[in-house]
């Protein structure tokens, strides 16, 4: 019963709240540049200071949009697993699939002394890097499903999450026993989670494949809807439940795996943002949904880098960690306040 | 009641037996239901009437025989051709509570949108339809959470409407309703049926109440399963076989059951 025109309102102050904090991104970082020069610089022009221009175009610039990109791909991979799973806790980081990632870049980075010939620093190597993760994240998520279609408890559901992320967590703290110190610190470095060290091809590979999860997530946007009414629902009114399963699991798999694979692992965006974007746009209806969690997710993550890089100082805190403190007592207080989590 | 020429057998099961691969629940199941007719399914529990409601769905095969709609067999057709024909009101929670009664009634127009689901005009009035005869249009915007049990029923019972089927199939519609909203549900149920000509089909264990409100029922015992008038079946005596005779029998007269002293 609803269409975006209901919704104007709102959709324009998100535009605008995420135009602004794009642009607090890229103005704020341990370097002071006064705000008119990154300005001049964004739409084309020269700042007054050229190492200015080089720290925006080559530094800045990607790590705005790989924040971006980053967000709203959490938080559409959240609200996808929400409500396929019916369950509000459900999100990329609680079921696993986070877990599932670092596995794959794990074996990747660390396992990789097996077929060291074969890997040289590079652009294969990031992509690779993003195809294991995905990998990983697509292989934890299908197991966790496929347990799912056995259990029909959405509680014991998330309990198997946690059993699979704690596995994968143990062969992951295997893997880091017997490997070299070099590596395993490469592999330390990427589940803090980072968003800064990003090129413009490897954004380029970034961008291509969540705008694939994207564009799948627009497909399943009807039985999305339809699922809110219950699996058993869905069926009777003619959805092809195993198909828009498939559908949404790949879409999350390729949100989340991605990301994961370039940024490291990144808490809460994904369970948090779906919840936020409720208490705004009051709606279950994915049309409305689907783009409202995706700006909003970019303008938290953004916000989020923008506190980590801790402006005018030298230091960069982990992204994963600040979103982690910013996170937990938002769902903390989401649930205080609601009693029990809606979705 | 006038007879009406349009009304013929819209669904139909022939020696059906149902159950699952390892646990036969009811077989010999016959019956033959007509447009605008109201129909009840009762039996004790674990009798199979929810399985019964589910085969004829499609949401599960039958064991053997065959259940036909609109003179064709169930498994011909598609289940998007199917969501057209049967819709349904199960016992199972809705998932998202969050829903609005508008919203969760026009989810019932899910059958005829486009692949994105968007709501033409038809869809809009469909809706107002289903949502003005189950008397929600004041509460359309509430939340699902913030309704009563009948309220939320009669939602589901408008969402089914919305669906526009020649079937509706309804498992316990009144449980967890008081004798007031039981009553209501039933004889919503019965309007329904017939003044749209619709084929409604509940499971229920009201069957005093079905007695007095149902044109037909289907009285699931697993062997021979009488299927006819609630009068007939009075006379046929099939009512007082349907429990255990140490605790309670059938009072033909009246039509109800008392506690055996």
């Amino acid at each position: 019963m609803n269409n975006f025109g209901t919704y104007r309102r709102p959709f324009t102050f998100l535009a605008l709240a995420l135009l602004g904090s794009f642009l607090l991104n890229i103005g704020l970082g341990s370097i002071h540049i006064p705000f008119s020069d990154t300005l001049n610089v964004i739409f084309g022009g020269t700042a007054s200071n050229s190492s200015w221009d080089y720290i925006i175009w080559n530094y800045r610039m990607p790590k705005a949009f790989t924040a971006l990109l980053a967000g709203s791909a959490l938080a559409l991979s959240g609200l996808l697993m929400q409500t396929l799973f019916r369950n509000p806790l459900a999100g990329p980081f609680v079921l696993g699939i986070s877990s599932g990632a670092s596995l794959g870049a794990a074996l990747l980075i660390m396992g990789s002394s097996l077929l060291s010939g074969i890997l040289s620093f590079g652009f294969l190597n990031d992509a690779a890097l993003a195809v294991a993760a995905s990998l990983g994240s697509f292989l934890v998520l299908l197991a966790v499903v496929t347990v799912a279609s056995r259990v029909k408890d959405t509680m014991a559901l998330l309990i198997i999450g946690l059993m699979f992320g704690s596995m994968t967590g143990a062969i992951v703290g295997i893997l880091s026993y017997f490997t070299e110190a070099e590596k395993l610190q490469q592999f330390v470095y990427w589940s803090f989670g980072s968003i800064g060290n990003l090129s413009w091809p490897q954004l380029a590979l970034l961008a291509t494949s969540v705008l694939i999860g994207i564009l799948l997530s627009v497909f399943a946007i009807k039985s999305l809807n339809t699922l809110l009414l219950g699996e058993n629902y869905a069926q009777s009114l003619g959805i092809n439940l195993k198909r828009s399963r498939y559908l949404i699991i790949v879409a999350t798999g390729l949100l989340a795996g991605s990301v994961t694979a370039f940024a490291g692992p990144i808490a809460f965006i994904g369970l948090a943002v779906p919840h936020l974007t409720r208490q705004v746009f009051r709606t279950t209806e994915h049309k409305i949904l689907v783009p409202a969690v995706l700006v909003y997710g970019a303008i938290l993550l953004l916000l989020c880098d923008v506190v980590a890089q801790l402006p005018r100082s030298e230091n960069v805190l982990p992204i994963n960690a600040i979103t982690s403190i910013l996170g937990a007592p938002v769902v903390i207080w989401l649930l205080v306040r609601k009693k029990r989590m809606i979705f | 009641m006038k007879e009406d020429t349009s009304r013929h057998t819209v669904l139909s099961a022939t020696d059906l037996a149902i159950g699952y691969k390892k646990n036969k629940v009811a077989r010999h199941i016959n019956f033959a239901l007509n447009g605008g007719e109201l129909t009840a399914i009762v039996g004790i529990n674990g009798i199979g009437k929810s399985t019964l409601l589910r085969t004829m769905a499609h949401m599960q095969p039958p064991l053997s025989g065959s259940i036909e709609v609109d003179r064709k067999p169930l498994d011909t057709y598609t289940p998007q051709k199917l969501s057209s024909k049967i819709s349904m009101v199960l016992t199972e929670p809705l998932a998202s509570k969050n829903l609005s009664v508008a919203e969760l009634v026009a989810l019932g127009r899910q059958p005829y949108t486009n692949w994105i689901g968007t709501l033409t005009e038809d869809d809009r009035q469909k809706t107002e339809e289903a949502l003005a005869a189950l008397g929600l249009a004041s509460i359309r915007k509430k939340k699902c959470y913030e309704l009563s049990d009948g309220q939320l029923q009669r939602a589901m019972i408008a969402r089914a409407l919305a669906q526009d089927t020649a079937i509706i199939l309804l498992d316990e519609p009144t449980t967890h309703l008081d004798l007031y909203h039981k009553v209501q549900i039933l004889k919503l149920l019965k309007s329904i049926a017939h003044e749209t000509q619709k084929t409604v089909v509940f499971t229920t264990h009201e069957i005093e109440m079905a007695i007095q409100l149902c044109d037909k029922m289907l009285l699931l015992n697993g062997t021979d399963n009488p299927f006819g008038q609630p009068c007939q079946l009075i006379e046929q005596g099939a009512f007082e076989a349907i429990f255990p005779d140490d605790t309670v029998t059938f009072d033909g007269e009246t039509g109800t059951f008392r506690i055996k002293k």
